[in-house]
């Protein structure tokens, strides 16, 4: 086997030209698949990490109608029957739940009116009452001030903490700390800017991607106060959101689920489609990813025309070199060669032929990936398997093609083979 | 002293059928040949002697008769064992040397050896002996492209030899080299039949017949001891 490889690179290199044509189609359809499969890789990694680079591996679970996108929101609704207050032992059951750390309850307006500093107003900000857990769970730290402490909670403090982009909008320049803005008409006092953890930013390469991270968040800035204190400002009794905090990115698709069940079991409303249900970015970034796989795969398929059309340029050139070579074929079954050895040395031939060209088509293809992605800036990740898979396909394709030129030569009767001129 | 035979051809017909018609390329052919014979099959063109050494060299089957090689009726064996008896028993030699142009004289010496799962150690020391049986010691990494015509008929004769066959079987051996190597070559052909190779070699040229131990007559499809195309 070893010397027909030899042999067969012999061949090949004997005749540069026309061997590099013969393999030109399946350069270009491997280098297709090669460059496809990196680019859809990359994007579908970029889209892992950005799940990855929040870091805080949290997933919320909202109070929702019909479907898990159609959030309740009771800003200007009375709040429906039989929607329990969560309690700390609501808390704790979720906290048994395998896979989640943490868990934290919280109500929220979005978009609400009425925030300001002096004549300065915050239009379009969100606020949240808050309990102790929430930055923890949602990934924010507070760098500047302090946090809410128990007796913020005990006593209805009107204390607030808002985020970067509601203090620059408030207070430009200034500090924000000790400052009294108004909320609903009622003064709150600034005590803490939250920011978050890290600093990462999601990559977006699509309109898809954007709602996938950012969802509906298009607030232009945060206000977070106690959730005790909550009613001063809002109504009483306004039913609350969760988000628990899963031990790794993997858990953000088991955790979600059970948490919402236990949540659902204390319900008591007359309305079937009122529900808790987990909101799960990973969930919508593998249905992201799913659907660049499966494209992924349609592109596959084109590009295996070529292989196709590569595949019959082999066999058509097989074909040729056993007419070129019958004499030789006519000589080596003269001299006794078994029919099997002329039969495997033609679909050695055809095999390396192809198989080198799929070599140097992964080299094209991860070349052509990286300069897609310098162009297009989209991200590359080079698939081993896809690499490995490529050659060892090439190779099939010359042995599937290589075989009907085989059995050609290892049938050639050996005197009119050697009759051959 | 009679010595085994190693080719015993009775009553050998040959026809080729083209359409309707059949043509009968050889006619009640018999032939023995001994052991260590050497072994002229003469005939002018036409008289059948290409079709009697393909029959011999089990390249083509006999329409009727019964052949035996070294001692085994290779009739009605199947594609791969004739094959074997091909590797094991029969040593050829072309008109026009059939040397692989890409290959040395060496690997070109080396090919029936492939056939014969021989290692390639043991290969190329084989070969390399068998040029220098053939004299050609010197020229074992020549292409053929780099020999002479004598030196490439040397080349494969000594790949020819190199699995010791039971018979060297050559057509027409001289048919392309001049006068002086043609001469190199039947004198290679004597050394090696006093070594005790058997030797079978059809030719049309009665000067290169001479050279043999025994000469046949092939006219006409039919063999004889006496050179029946002197008579028409």
């Amino acid at each position: 086997m070893l010397e027909n490889i030899r042999l067969s690179f012999q061949g090949i290199w004997s005749h540069k030209m026309r061997s590099f044509l013969t393999m030109l189609g399946i350069i270009i359809g491997i280098a297709s698949i090669i460059a496809i499969v990196s680019t859809i890789q990359g994007t579908n990694e970029q889209l892992m990490q950005n799940v990855v680079g929040s870091g805080t591996n949290a997933v919320d679970i909202n109070l929702t109608q019909g479907s898990a996108d159609n959030t309740l929101d009771f800003s200007w609704n009375s709040v429906p029957y039989g929607i329990p207050v969560l309690t700390e032992s609501i808390r704790e059951e979720l906290l048994n739940v395998p896979d989640v750390e943490d868990a934290t309850f919280y109500v929220s307006r979005t978009y609400a009116d009425g925030i300001y500093y002096l004549s300065q107003s915050l239009q379009g900000a969100d606020v949240y009452g808050i309990d102790s857990h929430y930055f923890d769970v949602n990934g924010y730290v507070v760098r500047t001030g302090r946090e809410f402490v128990d007796s913020d909670y005990k006593d209805f403090h009107k204390v607030a903490i808002i985020d970067q982009d509601a203090a620059s909008t408030l207070f430009q320049e200034e500090s924000a700390l000790g400052k009294t803005i108004e909320i609903s008409g009622e003064p709150f006092v600034i005590i803490g800017v939250a920011q978050p953890k890290s600093e990462f930013e999601p990559v977006i390469n699509s309109i898809e991607e954007y709602y996938t991270y950012m969802g509906d968040d298009s607030s232009t800035g945060k206000v977070y106060i106690p959730y005790q204190s909550w009613p001063i400002i809002y109504q009483y009794d306004e039913p609350q959101n969760v988000s628990v905090r899963a031990a790794d990115v993997k858990a953000m698709t088991t955790v979600g689920k059970p948490c919402a069940e236990i949540l659902n079991s204390y319900l008591r409303t007359s309305s079937s489609d009122i529900k808790y249900r987990a909101k799960n970015t990973l969930e919508n970034v593998e249905k992201q990813q799913q659907i660049n796989q499966s494209t992924n795969q349609q592109l596959i398929w084109i590009a295996s025309i070529s292989l196709l059309v590569g595949g019959i340029g082999v066999m058509n050139i097989m074909l040729v070199s056993v007419t070129e070579r019958t004499s030789e074929i006519g000589l080596k079954k003269a001299i006794g060669a078994r029919k099997r050895v002329i039969l495997t040395q033609f679909l050695t031939e055809a095999a390396v032929l192809t198989s080198m060209g799929g070599i140097i088509g992964v080299i094209v293809g991860i070349a052509m990936a990286q300069a897609i992605s310098k162009m297009a800036q989209v991200p590359v990740g080079i698939s081993i398997p896809a690499i490995i898979g490529s050659v060892i396909f090439s190779t099939v394709i010359g042995v599937i093609f290589g075989f009907v030129p085989s059995i050609k030569a290892s049938n050639l009767n050996p005197i009119d083979a050697l009759r051959h001129e | 002293m009679e010595r085994p035979l190693v080719l015993k051809l009775d009553h050998i017909d040959k026809d080729y059928v083209t359409g309707k018609i059949v043509v009968p390329a050889l006619k009640n052919v018999t032939l023995h040949v001994q052991e260590g014979e050497y072994v002229a099959i003469m005939g002018p063109s036409g008289s059948g002697k290409s079709t009697l050494m393909n029959i011999i060299g089990c390249l083509d089957e006999p329409t009727r008769g019964s052949f035996e090689l070294n001692g085994k009726n290779v009739l009605g064996l199947k594609e791969n064992e004739i094959a074997d008896e091909r590797l094991n028993n029969i040593g050829f030699v072309f008109q026009t040397f059939q040397l692989l142009p890409k290959q040395t004289a060496l690997e070109n010496v080396c090919l029936p050896l492939v056939y014969a799962k021989v290692s390639k150690k043991e290969r190329r020391e084989r070969a390399a002996k068998a040029l220098e049986r053939v004299g050609l010691a010197d020229r074992v990494d020549f292409l053929p492209t780099q020999l002479s015509g004598g030196q490439k008929q040397r080349v494969a004769i000594a790949r020819a030899m190199v699995n010791n066959p039971k018979i060297l079987l050559a057509d027409e051996p001289t048919g392309a080299l001049d006068s002086k190597s043609s001469v190199q070559v039947l004198e290679l052909f004597q050394k090696l039949n006093e070594e005790g190779v058997t030797v079978i070699m059809i030719t049309h040229d009665a000067k290169v017949a001479k050279h043999a131990k025994r000469t046949v007559y092939i006219f006409d499809g039919e063999l004889g001891d006496r050179d029946l195309s002197q008579d028409v």
